[in-house]
């Protein structure tokens, strides 16, 4: 039976809640099932102890559950979108990431932030935003941006378990999506890409929703006789080089695509540190898909206008491997 | 000293123990601040010097389970709540024998195994996590409580009222402790809010509230007696309000230009030690003995400096240590740098 990004996400959290006391769920209507269903029944189940409604006070909801992860929760706070994790901001930049560190090891902050981010349908300038560079800037903090229901329920499951504070970015276009949940399957390690594709002729390297068009991107390029290969990124901090270089030492040509804009983004680190480490691998210039360099505007037409999609990743391949 | 305090008064003994505990910090911060004008100090440091009897009178009550937070000036408290001093002082001249091997300093002293869950840098960014360890307190069904300093000017903050309000809603065993000592670094009370009292921020949100004398030990003893007793039976958080005065500046090396030479002689006059030591002559104690409590404070610091500085220097293999726990992370390249 298939099941949706968002019924795999509540899975995840209804098997934690029920697996480790210390797990509680936090946020604005979280205790009615968020703003898109996916704590739905959850307070049902666990109690509104655990799974418990916050006024809206994004400052002060990050740092209560900082410091409830300082003493012996496992905090799993919902934040509604990620435009609104900037009113959040000084807690997981100033006190969640560092906490660890400034005291020299002697306390953690096992927390998970779960926030959604994207362009979705006319969302426009302010419930759209792709934020994550902002976050992979930031030592002590772990960003993860899962890219379809199965990993984002492996995923969501390893960031609750792992001790330290996670940033874990949904992307609102793929809640509806549907996949199967394997019997038996391997829960992804965090700070391990996957290879959602394999190929020879031109990397590919993305993360979230954009590795859905870069698979379809994939296809259209084979009819052409080009073989891209795929990976899925996962985890931003830390980032898995290991996995992406085997990849360009096979393929000598890069595309790095996200939602987000070029400028100082995910795709400037990678394209950075593959210029630095694999120079003489490379045959071609690495090129960077991303959203042009505008707010997200409200109109259908001027949303399609600034977004990447699909096309513009064969195009980038297409030019890569020219 | 019954006339002052009615109930709970702990006797001779304990309050010559507290006497002790002003004097301990009023030495700590002495040395403080030579190290600092020495440049022995890296950073910013921020005295108490003035404040001390909040400090003592607020701590007296907690346990070592009990959570404290503290602010930029917190010297005071992480001292009157039991810890080390020499881990205080090697941590705040950076030396790898630190409460925090020289990762925190100053402003981010944390000592765990006593409850010291850490003094912040960023005013107001310490009171959600107190309400957030009093979360955790009361989810796990835990007695202990948390206890957060802050100053006068964090009421300035959101931050403080998105607390206040959190913290009255979930009913949380949390204790605010303002010491309201009429400025914001260089900026006085008036000048900075139309509220004059601080504790008239908790009408609103229904939160019990006092407001008390900081500089005068006993009162501050007993209202916090009243108040942790109040937060520890589950009758929800508690601000408690207490009027002070920094002795010193702002920060070690503030001329502060901005107080009056009256002003500063008027505080000085205030000073909580001599006003507990005046209670301690009038309750016959010997003025021998409370001198020589006061010089074995200031003996006990120098020889705590002496210790601090013959710790090792911080180690420069530490420097990329602590920024993740799970080894996996550690490890890789992609999360270190
Ligand atoms: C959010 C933030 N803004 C500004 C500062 C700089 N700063 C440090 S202490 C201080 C004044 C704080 O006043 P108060 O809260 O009354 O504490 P006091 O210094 O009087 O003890 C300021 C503005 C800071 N550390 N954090
Ligand atoms: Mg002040």
């Amino acid at each position: 039976m298939s099941q949706t990004y968002i019924e795999l996400l509540r899975r995840a959290l209804d098997e934690e809640l029920s697996l480790d006391p210390a797990v509680h769920l936090l946020g604005e209507d979280v205790a009615a099932g968020g703003a898109f269903g996916v704590t739905k029944g959850l307070a049902q189940k666990h109690g509104a102890r655990r799974v418990r409604n916050t006024p809206i006070s994004e400052a002060a909801i990050a740092g209560l559950a900082t410091g409830a992860a300082l003493c012996g929760l496992r905090p799993v706070l919902e934040i509604m979108f990620i435009d609104f994790a900037t009113l959040a901001l000084d807690c997981l930049v100033n006190q969640s990431a560092k906490y660890r560190y400034m005291s020299g090891g002697q306390l953690a902050v096992p927390m998970v932030v779960r926030t959604q981010a994207g362009a979705a349908g006319g969302a426009a300038a302010q419930h759209s935003q792709s934020l994550e560079s902002w976050f992979i800037h930031v030592p002590g903090l772990v960003v993860v941006a899962p890219s379809s229901p199965v990993e984002a329920y492996g995923l969501l499951k390893r960031s609750i378990r792992l001790g330290d504070p996670v940033l874990f970015i949904e992307h609102k276009r793929l809640y509806a999506l549907r996949e199967e949940l394997p019997a038996n399957l391997p829960l992804p390690d965090i700070g391990r890409a996957r290879v959602a594709r394999a190929g020879c002729d031109v990397t590919v390297i993305t993360y979230s929703a954009m590795v859905g068009s870069a698979l379809e991107a994939a296809d259209i390029v084979a009819g052409q006789g080009l073989s891209a290969e795929v990976i899925d990124l996962r985890t931003l901090t830390p980032l898995d080089m290991q996995t992406v270089a085997a990849s360009v030492m096979k393929t000598h040509r890069v595309v790095i695509a996200h939602e987000a804009v070029r400028n100082g983004g995910v795709g400037a680190e990678i394209a950075a540190r593959l210029a630095g480490e694999l120079f003489d691998e490379l045959d071609a210039p690495i090129t960077r898909v991303g959203c042009r360099f505008a707010p997200i505007p409200f109109a259908p037409e001027l949303e399609r206008a600034v977004l990447p999609g699909t096309a513009d990743i064969v195009r980038a391949v297409q030019a890569a491997c020219a | 000293m019954r006339a002052v305090i009615d109930t709970g008064d702990p006797g001779l003994e304990e309050w010559k123990r507290l006497f002790g505990q002003l004097w301990r910090i009023r030495a700590f911060e002495g040395q403080v601040q030579t190290l600092a004008a020495a440049g022995e100090v890296p950073g910013f440091a921020h005295l108490s010097t003035g404040q001390e009897a909040v400090a003592v009178g607020v701590c007296a009550h907690l346990g070592r389970e009990d959570a404290l937070f503290t602010s930029h000036r917190g010297h005071g408290h992480v001292l009157a709540k039991g810890s080390d001093a020499r881990a205080m002082l090697a941590e705040i001249i950076g030396r790898s024998t630190g409460l925090c091997q020289g990762h925190g300093g100053s402003m981010h002293l944390v000592d765990a195994p006593n409850g010291v869950l850490g003094a912040t840098g960023v005013v107001g960014g310490n009171l959600p996590l107190a309400a957030g360890a009093a979360w955790a307190a009361q989810a796990r069904g835990k007695a202990a409580i948390s206890v957060v300093f802050f100053g006068d000017g964090a009421t300035g903050a959101g931050i403080f009222h998105e607390t206040v309000n959190l913290s009255v809603l979930w009913q949380l065993p949390v204790l605010f402790v303002c010491e309201n000592n009429g400025y914001a670094e260089f900026t006085s009370r008036e000048e900075h809010s139309t509220v004059g009292s601080v504790r008239a921020f908790a009408d609103p949100y229904g939160m019990a509230a006092a407001t008390v004398d900081g500089n005068d030990l006993p009162a501050v003893f007993e209202a916090a007696r009243e108040a942790t007793a109040r937060v520890r039976s589950g009758a929800g958080p508690y601000l408690l309000e207490c009027m002070t005065h920094r002795m010193a500046g702002h920060y070690v090396g503030d001329a502060q230009h901005y107080r009056s030479r009256e002003e500063l002689a008027a505080v000085t006059a205030k000073c909580p030690i001599e006003r507990m030591k005046r209670r301690l002559l009038g309750l016959a104690v010997a003025r021998e003995e409370l001198d020589a409590i006061g010089e074995a404070a200031i003996r006990e610091m120098a020889q705590a400096v002496a210790d601090a500085r013959a710790g090792a220097p911080a180690d420069p293999r530490m420097a990329l240590c602590h920024v993740y726990g799970a080894p996996a992370l550690q490890a890789n390249p992609g999360a270190g740098e």
